[in-house]
């Protein structure tokens, strides 16, 4: 079968699980979820062959969602565990889910070292600037005057500017999102996947339930104005002014990914031990 | 709402009874998943609305299949049915869905689908180039007012939620 | 001194102290390689300081002639090239009224551990002597003095030289040569009785290896291929093994951020079907324990190898403990049954690390294996270890009709795990409580029969003969473990010499238990001696947990960071009537 009859024949509903998601409703990750499966549709590729791998927050419950492999880890660790798995079966097709609190906060020394490493794996965090899954806490891209139970009066704190993060620390593609545009995101999502090494992808997604007032971010996002770049310092100019609603693929690099050789013994394991003999 | 520089381009006749059957069939499923959320977060009636919204879609979804005859419209819009930006226009805005809704708000929305299916076919009429297209365009148009006056019917069986509709005595409840 | 005065001996030792480059270390090693070149066997540790260059260290070398389990209770040999800040570890070199101590007059006062032990001290001015060699080296006179005294010959240690010091240049080579004959020559005056006997003719092949090595090596062998590495004292030797070996073997090692990383590096690579190993020591350990949950509850295999070092928290990084007991079998939260298992000698580290990956694949379980920083930084000339046919195999979900259910309760607890790739196998992960399908549930039968599944598979596998070393006779079982085993079985044979007999009870195997075993190795005894070097007994009361003791129980315990020696065993086992 060629590969665009295989993309003909492959439709999102076919990378849905039978699992009812707990979301709420109201809650962006629907369209999320909806911008995978349109992606994997458009990429044709066999559900069994690819891997979403989550942390833990209500972004991270996806991979159940979809009927493809999944791995839900603990609160943090999902570039970890993406990195074990891609470097030992680099020909899987692995997309990493997670939030601005399992993604920023916990797992933030895992995204620096994600984006320096370069892996070929694309990383999606749905941002909705609070932690949901616990019931409202600030996250690190929450606004400093934003009122939770544990930051009375907001947390006075500057958020996180997570896109320019990553173009620091090295990740080869970096696009923002929002998810009340499926469509669009899914053929970000596309590109973000098909883009060797580490892609990096942040999807602006309302919490319903915490951030009634991120309904008005439909209002806000806009098409980036400028093509993608892939010069690291105009990127970094673009990214460090924006007002974190410019919404398409802001940088595409031409860093190689990084790809360990794996497979074939090149010695017989008799030989390992020469070192020890007498 | 997606403008008309965003939604499908439509040159034959094929091509319109693709694109409004995958209007339909997208506001099928979207219905169905608006069920399903409902139920899930145990909301009989309003399963009842959507799920009622969804069967009467897949009515209209089946007579454009039944239209086309010989055309595999399914196949075609999987080619041509395609909206970069936005969603297709009975695709009823997800992000208005609350656990609490009541059938008043969904036919709010499914209002504002119809309207914007409405507008979009009226859009095809303006730019037809091809006869054929623009006649089908105008029926499909015929068609699509008579949805929005079905709901607006349906709107006056049910009085606006008073502002308390929202109230849940409950705290939200932390799961991980 | 006399030819007829001398004693043979099948086991003789040095010790070799120094600081500032003097080399102390370098002579210890080449001490043993020489040795064990010849066709002795040979036992190396090492106590340094806390400095990175330029500290006080100690080599202590054990040669003779047949098997050594453990270090000397007394050093027949101690030369101080100088004893600067060696009272830091003085009280780990132990010294008799027998022994002979060679001190430079120009490098301080001896420990007083050392001088109050009664031992003979005389004076060689070492540093002097290597001054008069151009590019001279103090350790070298050292070494000349240690293969005269010990009977190595002086040949045995020149012969080395070549082969370790060809890429230093001819000059070294002619220095370190004349620094060994000065050495050799000046110590001839020397009163020294013991001499090593004669090496045995080599019946099998005999490798030169430490237990981090071993441990690498038991690794690959048991079908490892994939490695996350984190460097901790006194681990990272095994990494740096696995670094360039691994590869060779097809396999590859990522070097990660942290232990958090590293942990959930492997556990991805493991979904993925590859065995994966990391390790570390107490505090990674302590990073590791909430992935080691996740591993246990989702089913994936994978290896954790603990060196042991002093704790709590930093504790003292070079120094051996057997400490981590608990967290290794308790630290999870939740009930969360996985493998344990401990090696008994350098040479086990091979067997123990190879047969830890066999039974986590099996079993689809964490396995961690509790190394200590003793056997792990010795290096040995021992036989080589038997080839074993342990290769870790999981069983896989493959040709998958039907709903497919990962945690599928079966006879034997093992479920088949489908691989990524596999169709029909798509199944998530996950450490939440979940159905047969994987399905998150927080529902009481689920949950139960998981639990269930996951103790059970464990508790009905047949661990064989391995779980522990039983030996002796007697009604006084000594039971011990890890690498007070060799320990144990020294002062177990002193002490039948003194006809006294006691067994050796040295589990493996940690977890799971093994009561009917056990129980069957204690039948006879009346008393138990349990010895463990931590100061909170942990393994004493982990027996007590688990087991059955009959009601004449003693404990010998103590922490790091000096050892538990032979003549302390020896003593507990021949003084309990």
């Amino acid at each position: 079968m060629s590969s665009v009859d295989m993309r003909l024949a492959c439709k999102p509903a076919d990378y849905k699980s039978d699992i009812k998601p707990i979301w709420c409703p109201g809650c962006g990750d629907y369209h999320v979820l909806m911008s995978f499966t349109r992606a994997f549709a458009e990429l044709g590729l066999p559900s069994e062959d690819i891997v979403v791998v989550s942390g833990i927050g209500c972004s991270s419950r996806i991979p159940a969602y979809t009927n493809c492999y999944g791995f839900h880890g603990v609160h943090g660790r999902s570039l970890a565990l993406a990195a074990g798995l891609k470097v030992t079966r680099p020909e899987l097709t692995v997309v990493v889910a997670s939030g601005d609190g399992d993604g920023y906060s916990i797992g933030g020394n895992h995204f620096l070292h994600a984006c320096r490493r370069n892996i070929d794996m694309t990383y999606v965090v749905m941002d909705n600037h609070i932690y949901g899954m616990t019931k409202g806490q600030p996250s690190p891209t929450t606004e400093p005057e934003f009122d939770t139970a544990l930051s009375p009066g907001g947390t006075g704190l500057r958020p996180f500017h997570p896109l320019v993060i990553a173009l620091a620390s090295g990740a080869n593609f970096i696009a923002r999102c929002f998810s009340g545009e499926p469509n669009e995101t899914a053929a970000v999502l596309v590109e973000a996947i098909r883009h060797p090494g580490f892609s990096f992808v942040e999807i602006l997604s309302p919490c319903v339930t915490f951030r009634p007032d991120e309904k008005e971010w439909k209002s806000l996002v806009h098409t980036a104005p400028v093509a993608a770049t892939n010069d690291p310092a105009k990127a970094a100019r673009r990214i460090m002014t924006d007002d974190g609603f410019n919404i398409g693929i802001l940088y595409r690099g031409d860093r190689r990914p990084y790809r360990p050789a794996i497979g074939a013994a090149s010695v017989d394991l008799s030989e390992l031990e020469k070192d020890f003999e007498l | 709402m997606s403008s008309a520089a965003e939604a499908p381009k439509v040159a034959t006749v094929a091509d319109l009874l693709a694109v409004a059957y995958q209007i339909e069939a997208d506001a099928v499923d979207r219905y169905d998943l608006l069920a399903d959320q409902m139920e899930t977060h145990n909301n009989p009636e309003l399963v009842r609305v959507f799920r009622d919204l969804a069967r009467a879609e897949g009515i209209h979804r089946d007579e454009i299949r039944r239209l086309a005859g010989d055309i595999d419209v399914a196949a075609h819009a999987q080619r041509v049915a395609k909206w970069q930006r936005g969603e297709s226009p009975e695709q009823v805005n997800l992000g208005e869905a609350h656990y609490l809704m009541t059938p008043w708000h969904a036919l709010q929305l499914a209002l504002v689908g119809e309207q914007h299916a409405l507008a979009y076919f009226e859009s095809v009429v303006a730019t037809a180039k091809d006869a054929g297209v623009k006649k089908m365009a105008e029926e499909f148009v015929e068609e699509e007012a008579e949805h929005v006056n079905l709901v607006h019917r349906l709107l006056r069986k049910y009085p606006e939620p008073p502002d308390s509709w929202s109230v849940d005595d409950d705290p939200p409840s932390q799961q991980e | 001194m006399d030819e007829r005065d001398l004693e043979e001996r099948d086991s003789v030792s040095v010790a070799i102290v120094g600081s500032g480059g003097a080399g102390a270390l370098t002579a210890g090693n080449f001490l043993l390689e020489a040795a064990s070149a010849a066709g002795w066997q040979g036992l190396l540790s090492r106590t340094v300081g806390p400095q990175i260059r330029g500290g006080e260290a100690a080599a202590l070398v054990r040669l003779a002639t047949g098997r050594i389990e453990c270090l000397p209770d007394h050093f027949d040999l101690l030369i101080g090239i100088d004893w600067l800040n060696a009272h830091r570890f003085g009280a780990e070199i132990g010294v008799g009224p027998n022994s002979l101590v060679i001190s430079d007059p120009r490098g301080g006062e001896p420990p007083p551990a050392i001088a109050a032990a009664g031992a003979r001290v005389v004076e060689l001015p070492m540093k002097e002597m290597a001054k008069a060699i151009p590019n001279g080296r103090p350790n070298m006179i050292a070494l000349g003095v240690a293969a005269r005294l010990l009977g190595l010959g002086v040949d045995v240690v020149s012969a080395l030289l070549e082969k370790r010091l060809a890429d230093k240049g001819q000059a070294a080579i002619d220095a370190s040569r004349a620094g060994i004959n000065a050495g050799h020559e000046a110590a001839a005056r020397f009163d020294f009785a013991p001499r090593l006997a004669a090496p045995r003719p080599a019946g099998t092949r005999r490798w030169l290896v430490s237990g981090n090595e071993a441990t690498a090596l038991g690794a690959v062998r048991g079908g490892v291929r994939f490695a996350a590495a984190y460097p901790i004292t006194p681990a990272t030797e095994i990494l740096e093994w696995l670094a360039p070996n691994l590869p060779k073997a097809g396999g590859v090692l990522l070097q990660a951020e942290d232990e958090l990383a590293a942990i959930n590096m492997i556990i991805g690579a493991s979904f993925g079907g590859t065995p994966a190993l990391t390790a570390t020591s107490g505090p990674g350990l302590s990073l590791m324990i909430e992935a080691l949950g996740l591993a246990t509850a989702a089913e994936i295999p994978v290896v954790v190898i603990d060196v042991m070092r002093g704790g709590p928290s930093t504790g003292i990084p070079t120094k051996s403990e057997q400490a981590d007991l608990n967290i290794a079998v308790y630290g999870c939260h939740g009930d969360a049954p996985h493998l344990v298992v401990a090696p008994q000698s350098i040479g086990d580290c091979l067997f123990t690390t190879q047969w830890a990956t066999y039974l986590a694949e099996a079993l689809q379980s964490p396995a961690i294996v509790l190394s200590d920083q003793f056997i792990g930084q010795a290096r040995a000339a021992i036989e080589r270890p038997a080839d074993v046919a342990f290769i870790g195999q999981r069983a896989r979900a493959t040709d998958i009709a039907g709903a497919y259910k990962r945690y599928a309760i079966a006879v034997n607890g093992i479920s088949p795990m489908a691989i990524p790739g596999t169709r029909g196998g798509q199944y998530t992960a996950d450490g939440l409580t979940h159905t047969e399908r994987g399905i998150p549930t927080s529902g009481e039968r689920d949950h139960n029969a998981q639990l269930d599944k996951r103790r059970d598979k464990l508790a009905q596998f047949n661990f064989g003969a391995h779980w522990a070393t039983i030996e002796g006779a007697g009604d006084l079982a000594v039971v011990t473990w890890g690498s007070l085993t060799g320990t144990a079985r020294e002062a177990i044979g002193r002490a039948a010499e003194d006809g006294v007999a006691a067994s050796l009870v040295a589990p493996r195997l940690l977890s799971p238990v093994q009561p009917e075993r056990f129980a069957a190795a204690l039948a006879g005894k009346q008393r138990v001696l349990v010895v463990e070097q931590s100061h909170g007994a942990q393994f004493h009361h982990y027996l007590r947990a688990h087991y059955e003791l009959p009601s004449d129980v003693r404990v010998l315990n103590r922490a790091g960071p000096l050892p538990i020696r032979a003549s302390e065993i020896h003593r507990a086992i021949t003084q309990w009537r």
